[in-house]
């Protein structure tokens, strides 16, 4: 499979030197421009808001590429210090966190607001897929226990502060890894039991009286339409109402006239299905579905196991986004704050996001020069 | 590094395990998605209208609009119930540029005092900020004009008009219109029984009394809805549709304002009521009782103190005195004179010896006429035009109670008259079954015999003297009283689509009154003809002089007891004691085209020829005009036996009413 330097001078294209990979650009772009249109709509025509959504899609856009031009191989020489790093800094939130919107998520570095979750989402199954990827696969009993281990720590450091959506997303990604690592279905039957028989003490000791709320709103959102279920309850009627064609663009009323809170980020899946409807929202999933199975396709024609793990790692993790986000705003799963990837306003998860895709677009380009 | 591993590793196993992986993890993506697509296709098609539903009950509120209520008229075309605009000053807090300011700056302009100003901030604080909030209720023409050159250094603030109930000629309708007043609790929860809560949504007021509270259905109209858009605030966005009030229907009444305004100035310094009908219709022309008081009053909440102080007025203006009863005293001696040629116990021709008292066989009492040496030989004319007592005690003694009750019950006495406003009363007509009903007591012959000069238990109003008289002038065609003359109606089809015209309200009669001999009726009309024609008859002298042919009744009815052998002088009475005037009269004699029944309190001195008299005269004066209509009754005659006795001079009307063991 090896190429000569020569050969590689022929087949690179501009796109190639660049590391980027086209069609997930294409993908990731479209669904951003989309984010314009919608936001636009959802903060009720507010410019200034798109301009800022505009810096952060261009910062992010420069992260990606410059995380695409780090060959990804190098990242495991890495994964154990900023993993450790990592900890210590979910601990630093936990003791002097800063506090916003009800959770200590921010640690305050002087300079700039930090928010170590965010980089965790990135280390984790960067660290998962170096360790397991140190042995033969199919994943052996221990490691897979060890792993496991690993991904629980920052799991249960970012759920106690309380971050549920976050430690939910960092959870999945390395539990993917452990999957796609090929841990026996007997393993997985195992960890599946004990994870249902743990939600009962989960219930009882772990969540905090407003998680335990939100998955009772969950669970019956007309009991309480003016208070909890107020958001799950205006959201279906935003989609609902939105029927097959939509409202049209800066039409939807649900939004429009401010009945859906958190339009711009969290809701943002409302405000588009209002306006325009279930065709729309096809179209929407279908850009989707593209950007993972092109993320699955470069992961499966990574050359080394690292890089397979961390690329299928990253890209369900991605769809896990999109699954919990869409999940939560039409009432299939309870609300746990996870932004609609690409399309929400906010910087931070942008970042993050557009990093891995940077990883995502290494692991496609780099691969003909691994050692 | 450790090159050593990779080298060693199954690279192809590891690559088909990992994309046998990446397969299965597709797969699921593949099925979550479709779980997805399907949930938010069964909310947008499969229960798309639910939400459509919700969702354009969150954002469409329909607002209520007030319909304009109906305005009322009198026969002529006057306007007697309008609305008028009423400014108020409000405020936008959000659309001021400084609230405290302007409020401050805006206070110190139109003088609005420290109260209402902080019961504006208390306002402001519970109520959302783009919502309207009043700061000073009713605003002088002077304000609203200074307002309006300095509006432009206020914005936010600005004059709010709203349509209220007025009633321009103030007092003098009062008792009849009734007026209109804020809904309270009271009204609000007998709308909600009859259903009709909806309708009153944008409504504030409601018909309290009179016309106003009777004809309430239809002079309120229905409810419009204005559609809006909302925004989860509450703060309309946009208007979407109109639907426009149905206005309240226009009232046309029998009523002559001018007719009205002569009764008030007749009744002026007194107590009383006057009642004028048109004996053809039914319809009323004059009602008027004084004293009365002003129905705008209440139209913007009357104040405690103005309240009270009508309330507890001696001369308690809010009675309406025309349907209030009071005792007929002589004026319903026709009516009994006619009981008694139609029960055959005196023929007109029929004589009764008036030494001055009358006395039931082996009892003590002693029944006076008013003149204390009596009329001599007294027969039907004779008794009716001199208001002979003894006659009548004569007459009533051979009646007796059942058989005056029974008449006088089909003259409309003792009963509603059914006259379109709810505050009248029935009035007493006394029976053997009334008393022990009411004291448990038996009948004595005592109280027939006070009955049958129109004392004792029995009270009319003079609404239902007016009933009576119309029935008596009729022949016994009876009508119901009313007010109401015509509506109006806009036509909703042909030609005339939406043109208005006063629609003509027809009154079904109620049942007539036969008598057995017809001529009776005539016996009884030509002796009231004669008590106004005949000089020196009980009603000549406040005719004398009239060219409209009138013919009447007087009656002076005694209110205090008066113990036997004990005299009555006006002057050493006590005011409230005093003796009340009564008087019917009608006219022309020949097919009359007004009835009118006067009723004062307390008169000083004086019966109802004198006090009462002159105010159906001038009531009749301003109803004819200039019109002749020359008497055939040789005009005047004089009066034989009685040619000095011109004055109907009260001295002492009359019977004792102690209990008489009659049994």
């Amino acid at each position: 499979m090896r190429s000569t330097g020569q050969d590689q001078q022929q087949v690179r294209t501009v796109w190639q030197k660049l590391h980027i990979d086209l069609p997930l650009l294409l993908g990731i772009l479209s669904l951003m421009a989309l984010g314009l249109f919608i936001v636009y709509s959802a903060s009720g025509q507010n410019m200034g808001m798109i301009y800022r959504h505009l810096r952060s899609i261009g910062v992010a856009l420069v992260v990606m590429l410059v995380v695409a031009q780090i060959p990804p191989l190098s990242y495991r020489k890495w994964a154990v210090p900023v993993f450790v790093i990592g900890i210590l800094m979910l601990v630093a939130v936990l003791l002097f966190g800063h506090v916003g919107k009800g959770a200590q998520r921010w640690l305050d570095l002087g300079i700039m607001k930090f928010q170590p979750s965010e980089v965790m989402k990135l280390v984790v199954p960067i660290m998962i897929a170096w360790f397991i990827s140190q042995h033969n696969l199919p994943v052996k009993i221990s490691t897979v226990i060890l792993a496991f281990i690993l991904v629980l720590i920052p799991t249960l450091l970012i759920a106690k502060q309380p971050d549920l959506g976050t430690s939910l997303l960092i959870a999945s990604s390395g539990v993917f890894v452990i999957f796609l690592a090929g841990a026996s279905w007997k393993l997985i039957g195992i960890c599946a039991g004990l994870a249902s028989a743990f939600a009962p003490i989960l219930w009882m000791f772990l969540m905090e009286d407003y998680q335990r709320q939100r998955v009772m709103t969950f669970l019956n959102p007309e009991q309480d339409p003016l208070g909890s279920g107020y958001h799950i309850i205006q959201s279906k009627i935003a989609i609902g109402s939105g029927g097959l064609e939509g409202k049209g663009y800066l039409h939807g009323t649900q939004s429009q006239l401010e009945f859906l809170p958190e339009r711009h980020t969290d809701f943002i899946f409302s405000v588009f299905s209002e306006e325009f409807g279930l065709i729309g929202v096809a179209v929407l999933l279908s850009v989707y579905l593209f950007i993972v199975m092109r993320g699955l396709w470069i992961a499966v024609n990574a050359q080394h196991a690292f890089t397979k793990l961390l690329g299928g790692s990253l890209t369900l993790t991605f769809f896990v986004y999109v699954f919990v986000n869409i999940g939560m705003v039409s009432g299939l799963l309870p609300v746990v704050g996870v932004p609609l990837p690409l399309v929400s306003y906010g910087g931070t998860s942008m970042v993050t996001l557009l990093a891995g895709f940077g990883m995502l677009m290494a692991i496609s380009t780099h691969r003909r020069f691994h050692v | 590094m450790a090159p050593r591993r990779v080298i060693i590793r199954n690279h192809s196993a590891e690559a088909n395990l990992f994309a046998r992986r990446t397969f299965i993890a597709f797969a699921s993506v593949l099925v979550l998605l479709l779980i997805l697509f399907s949930n938010v296709y069964s909310l947008q098609v499969e229960s798309f209208e639910k939400y459509q539903t919700r969702s354009n009950s969150n954002r469409i509120k329909l607002l209520p609009v007030a319909p304009n209520r109906g305005r009322i008229y009198d026969r002529n075309g006057v306007i007697l119930a309008d609305n008028k605009p009423v400014y108020s000053l409000a405020v936008i807090p959000e659309q001021t540029n400084h609230l405290k300011a302007s409020i401050t700056q805006i206070s110190k302009l139109l003088n609005i005092t420290k109260n209402k100003q902080e019961k504006f901030f208390k306002s402001v604080k519970r109520k959302r900020r783009f919502k309207q909030i009043e700061l000073y209720p009713r605003l002088s023409e002077q304000q609203v004009a200074l307002f309006a050159v300095n509006q432009h250094k206020f914005p936010g603030i600005f004059v709010d008009a709203r349509l209220k109930r007025y009633y321009p000629f103030g007092k003098l309708t009062t008792h009849n219109l009734g007026y209109v007043a804020r809904i309270n609790r009271k009204d609000a929860d007998k709308l909600e029984l009859a259903g009709k809560s909806e309708n009153y949504a944008a409504t504030h007021g409601i018909g309290k009394l009179g016309l106003e509270k009777y004809y309430e259905n239809i002079l309120h109209g229905s409810i419009g809805h204005q559609e809006v858009e909302i925004n989860n605030q509450g703060r309309i966005i946009r208007t979407l549709d109109f639907a426009p009030p149905t206005p309240g229907t226009d009232l046309t009444l029998t009523l002559d304002i001018e007719l009205q305004m002569i009764a008030k100035r007749a009744l002026s310094g007194k107590r009383g009521a006057v009642v004028a009908m048109d004996p053809r219709t039914g319809g009323i022309l004059a009602m008027y009782s004084n004293p009365s008081y002003d129905g705008n009053l209440f139209v913007h909440g009357i104040s405690n103190k103005n309240y009270n102080k009508l309330r507890n007025s001696k001369d308690s203006p809010f009675i309406n005195r025309s349907v209030r009863g009071y005792p007929p005293a002589s004026t319903v001696k026709p009516f009994l004179a006619l009981t008694g040629l139609e029960e055959r116990a005196i023929t007109p021709d029929t004589k009764v010896w008036d030494p001055g008292w009358y006395q039931l066989e082996g009892l003590p009492n002693k029944y006076r006429d008013w003149k204390k040496w009596g009329h001599g030989w007294v027969d039907l004319n004779k008794a009716i035009e001199q208001s002979c007592n003894i006659y009548f005690f004569d007459l009533a003694f051979k009646l007796g109670i059942t058989k005056i009750n029974t008449m006088m019950e089909r003259f409309g006495f003792g009963d509603y008259t059914g006259i379109d406003i709810h505050e009248e009363s029935r009035a007493i007509m006394p029976s053997v079954s009334w008393k022990r009903a009411r004291y448990n007591q038996p009948w004595y012959t005592g109280e027939t015999l006070s009955v049958g000069i129109g004392q004792s238990f029995w009270t009319v109003t003079p609404l239902q003297l007016t009933q009576a008289l119309t029935t008596l002038v009729n022949h016994g065609e009876r009508k119901v009283p009313h007010f109401l003359k015509a509506i109006k109606e806009i036509s909703t089809v042909g030609e005339e689509k939406n043109q208005s015209s006063f629609k003509e309200i027809i009154y079904e009669e109620k049942a007539p009154l036969v008598l057995k001999q017809q001529k009776n009726w005539n016996l009884v009309l030509n002796a009231m003809h004669r008590t106004v024609q005949v000089v020196g008859a009980t009603a000549y002298t406040p005719f004398k002089g009239s060219k409209y042919d009138a013919a009447g009744k007087t009656g002076s009815a005694q209110v205090a007891r008066i113990k036997q052998d004990e005299k009555y002088d006006a002057k050493t009475t006590q005011e409230n004691k005093r003796d009340n005037a009564m008087f019917i009269a009608f006219a022309p004699y020949h097919n009359p085209e007004i009835v009118v029944a006067v009723a004062i309190e307390n008169v000083a001195k004086g019966g109802g020829g004198t006090n009462a008299g002159p105010v159906a005269r001038q009531i009749m004066d301003q109803y004819f005009g200039n019109r002749v209509i020359t008497s055939n009754l040789d005009n005047p005659i004089p009066h034989t036996k009685v040619a000095a006795q011109h004055q109907h001079n009260l001295s002492s009307p009359s019977n004792a009413i102690e209990n008489v063991e009659a049994e």
